[in-house]
């Protein structure tokens, strides 16, 4: 009788154990590798080659694939996440740098650095379907959650570009701070967020009228002003809280979105650059350029807590949950 | 109560009284690290680089890596006060009164020794609170997984301290002790700068740190501080603890030790 209890609390546990632990993949820009950090030890498991010069790295929204920008290829890799093998390379325009998915999980939005471009990829029929001439050095890539306007930063012409997915025009266009690097969109759409690298803010636009609400500015005791380069961030779902990367000032901000107020700043490695979040929004992942690490925050303590080697200048991060 | 118990209740009720009634001796004790923390340690905040070295699992700021060798440096400081204040009693003579009371020398002497640890230990919290103000926090455990740790390297600086006061002769030499001991102890150690940074500028400055007792007391607080054991740092400080404490007793053994040259 225990024994048969026994096999069926194993057998139980077996069941609702998840099969995939949680990962957090890291493209590798000077080693043209990936890192899959397991998120339950926090320990690199696998390094997989990949293209020239990864940066740009995103899960499709069912998390079957990875999508990699191969830069120095001129191409996105298609990753299967389960065998770690590269399926096939897709088409992207001469250099592409960052991208965003469409809520239909077929349309990629990619920034053509060199070309001023932004490009719509069907990764369906594996073509490119729109090529929107943007400002120059086209970087940073937004899509709403609706689905209905994409976003295109430009590093150079210091704009954000509001593009209509349907008809693939610019419709509109926002004066950001010098080199604007990322781009958010509120998870109600309300209100876009945009970082400035040279610039030093992080800027918030109203989506209806296009105003700017707020420049979000960072100071930190000890670090020089120009060393503090708002680069990579993320939004909380509940929209109460941005984590930024701030470059050079190796420190990760905490903003309270809704006073617009900088709350702490936490202690990285240097040169933060991107930077990826859990499901549950308890860690967050940030990418170290230089120092060649990743650094993981504690949310809930709102503390680093581990920094983990991975290649050389990791550039990009993608969180990938359990049984995915 | 058993009369070596009594005997170490007195000794450490003497030095708990002589600890209250000099404020200024506690406030000196939280003064000197405290500049060290606030002041030096701002200033040299980018001086450290970055790198991560153990117990630490990310980056730091300087003053988190600062702040266990301004701990140990607190029990290194009352050590050597400790030690002052046996010559003091020996000149004025009641050293000699404690040391002729009907118990073991030895364990006369522990006794000495651990009540000045158990005060280094009142200074080192009362310390650590005002750097918690300051924000400059460690994981709660640490604070209750570090109190061994200091008993250990405080009994080993203790013992040191010890061994001096048998050696000196007069109060008047014991500053100059001070400064050639304190000096070359605290800063050839991992207290302001981890090895590696030692290393970058001298291969025998980063050996003369690695050997150098209160660098493994520094790093067996550092790590309890983190909830880690370092093995090898508590295995020199133990064997440290023994050495100089097995030539303070001889030092104060009137029939083969200094006390009798001294008094000669």
């Amino acid at each position: 009788m225990l024994a048969r209890t026994a096999s069926a609390i194993a057998l139980s546990a077996l069941m609702t154990a998840p099969a995939v632990a949680q990962e957090v993949w890291v493209s590798n820009e000077r080693d043209n590798t990936i890192s899959i950090i397991d998120v339950p030890t926090l320990e690199v498991i696998e390094t997989i080659e990949v293209g020239a010069r990864p940066r740009g790295l995103m899960f499709s929204h069912d998390y079957k694939v990875a999508y990699l920008c191969a830069s120095d290829d001129s191409t996105i890799q298609v990753i299967d996440t389960a065998t770690r093998e590269i399926l096939h390379n897709l088409p992207s325009g001469e250099n592409p740098e960052t991208f965003a998915l469409h809520p239909d999980n077929r349309h990629i939005y990619i920034s053509n650095e060199d070309d001023n471009i932004t490009s719509v990829l069907d990764v369906v029929d594996r073509r490119i379907v729109a090529q929107i001439p943007v400002g120059v050095e086209p970087e940073g890539k937004a899509i709403n959650h609706a689905g209905t306007i994409a976003i295109t930063t430009s590093e150079t012409t210091n704009m954000a570009h509001w593009i209509d997915t349907t008809t693939h025009e610019i419709f509109q266009n926002s004066l950001v701070g010098s080199r604007p690097r990322h781009a958010e969109f509120t998870t109600d759409d309300k209100r876009l967020v945009v970082s400035a690298e040279i610039g030093g803010g992080l800027h918030v636009f109203d989506t209806e009228t296009f105003e700017e609400l707020a420049e979000i500015r960072f100071e930190i005791p000890d670090v020089h002003p120009h060393d503090i380069q708002p680069v990579g961030f993320r939004l909380t779902d509940d929209m109460t809280r941005a984590y930024v990367a701030l470059g050079p000032a190796n420190r990760v901000a905490v903003v309270d979105m809704q006073t617009y107020e900088v709350l702490d700043y936490h202690l990285v490695g240097r040169r933060v650059w991107h930077m990826t979040m859990s499901d549950d929004e308890t860690m967050l992942f940030t990418t170290n350029g230089v120092s060649g690490d990743v650094t993981v925050i504690d949310l809930t303590r709102q503390e680093p807590v581990k920094t983990i080697k991975v290649g050389r200048f990791p550039w990009g991060a993608a969180y990938r949950p359990a049984d995915s | 109560m058993r009369p070596a118990l009594r005997a170490m209740t007195a000794i450490l009720t003497r030095e708990a009284l002589r600890f209250v009634t000099q404020r200024e001796r506690f406030l000196a004790a939280l003064v000197r690290p405290l500049i060290w923390l606030l002041v030096f340690a701002a200033g040299f905040r980018a001086a450290l680089g970055l790198s991560i070295t153990p117990p630490y699992q990310t980056y730091i700021t300087y003053e988190i890596y600062i702040l266990p060798g301004l701990v140990a440096m607190i029990q290194l400081f009352n050590a050597m006060q400790s030690a002052l204040s046996l010559v003091y009693d020996r000149e004025m003579g009641s050293m000699r009164l404690l040391l002729t009371a009907p118990m073991p020398r030895w364990w006369l002497l522990f006794c000495k020794l651990l009540a000045g640890v158990l005060v280094s230990i009142l200074q080192v919290y009362g310390f650590l609170a005002i750097a918690w103000a300051f924000g400059i926090r460690l994981p709660p455990l640490g604070y209750l997984a570090v109190l061994p740790a200091l008993l250990v390297s405080g009994l080993m600086l203790g013992a040191v301290g010890l061994f001096l006061a048998s050696t000196i002769r007069q109060l008047e030499n014991f500053a100059g002790v001070m400064n050639f001991v304190i000096f070359p102890v605290f800063f050839l150690s991992t207290a302001l700068y981890p090895l590696w940074r030692m290393a970058e500028s001298s291969r025998l400055l980063r050996d003369i740190c690695a050997w150098n007792p209160f660098t493994h007391a520094v790093e067996l607080i550092r790590f309890a501080l983190y909830l880690r054991l370092n093995p090898e740092s508590l295995g020199w400080v133990a064997l440290t603890f023994a050495l100089f404490l097995a030539l303070a007793l001889w030092g104060f053994d009137p029939a083969r030790g200094i006390m009798t040259r001294k008094t000669r």
